[in-house]
């Protein structure tokens, strides 16, 4: 980069790291064009520009780090491909969830909570295997709706239950890690 | 945060907590949950031949304002006919817990499980939206 341009044309997260605009993404290669850029930008580079250069590159290593964090975690990445689509997933304001799926996160969360009280961390462990079947599973439908089928707000359903199974994953750990007091 | 004396009563010491049997024709069940939190809400309530609501019970799995405002509710709607339980405004659970804006949430997740709670009774019962004999005394 011998002038350093102004990233302000760069329309979203999967451009800037030269990734095509889909779910399913090749992790390896989202590292290595990650690593990339950031050694592209790195502040030791920068010592010689001008402070205007500089300032560029530090927005560069920022929306770098920004558009990493979002495209590695399927959740956010999820999440950020729907938004760029324009759907909104509604996370905020949407409690009208399918009974059935609700039903199912009152079953686990009084697993969890038997689990928990009993201090059984191998009944905590069961549980954790279980979510990562039942994460997988609800992915894969999700890079089908997204990728496959453009079936956008189906997909955006789909990011509203997955955001339960991610709050009752860290209330796991938080359970397992509280065993180790 | 802080929470105020009467969020810390509910948590503490939550009213009806439990379940009735959902297959039982005079219960309504409403389950609701906000992504954003996880938190997840099972509100009960029993209704009577006069179309009152006699108990109420609840099971929620969240913050200390969502189980608060759950708790709070079952408290309100009993002796209620459902219309009025109906009426109940997220605005004034977040009044009387004192919630802070952040925690708004919990008490619309509150009236959403409240009205959840009424359209599955109402269709269990087969009363039609525009004439059903639960209002016909308040009339």
């Amino acid at each position: 980069m011998n002038q350093v341009m102004s990233p302000v044309g760069v329309d979203n997260h999967f451009e800037l790291l030269q990734m095509p605009v889909r779910f399913r993404l090749d992790l390896a290669e989202l590292d290595r064009h990650y690593l990339e850029m950031q050694t592209r930008v790195h502040p030791d580079r920068s010592a010689n520009l001008s402070d205007a250069e500089r300032r560029l590159h530090l927005q560069w290593a920022t929306l770098t780090n920004e558009a990493y964090q979002t495209l590695k975690q399927p959740l956010a990445r999820a999440r950020y491909l729907l938004k760029i689509r324009g759907v909104d997933t509604q996370e905020e304001d949407n409690t009208a969830m399918p009974t059935e799926f609700l039903l199912e996160q009152i079953d686990w969360r009084e697993e969890l909570q038997t689990a928990a009280g009993d201090r059984d961390a191998c009944a905590l462990g069961r549980l954790v295997t279980r979510l990562k079947v039942e994460r997988n599973t609800l992915f894969e439908t999700l890079a089908t709706l997204l990728d496959d089928d453009h079936k956008l707000p189906a997909a955006a359903a789909l990011v509203r239950q997955l955001a339960f199974l991610d709050k009752l994953g860290r209330d796991i750990n938080d359970a397992l890690a509280a065993l180790e007091d | 945060m802080a929470y105020n004396d009467k969020v810390i009563d509910h948590y503490e010491n939550p009213r009806n907590v439990g379940s009735f049997d959902k297959e039982d024709d005079g219960v309504g069940t409403g389950v609701v949950g906000a992504p954003a939190c996880g938190d997840v809400m099972k509100l009960q309530i029993k209704i009577n031949d006069e179309g009152v609501i006699e108990d109420a019970k609840f099971k929620t799995y969240g913050c200390g304002s969502a189980i608060a405002s759950s708790s709070l509710v079952t408290e309100w709607v009993k002796g209620k006919t459902v219309e009025q339980a109906l009426a109940i405004k997220n605005t004034e659970i977040a009044e009387a817990l004192a919630l802070p804006p952040v925690k708004i949430h919990c008490s619309v997740l509150a009236e959403d499980a409240i009205k959840a709670a009424v359209s599955d009774y109402k269709a269990k019962s087969g009363t039609a939206e525009d004439g059903y004999k639960v209002c016909q005394s308040a009339a």
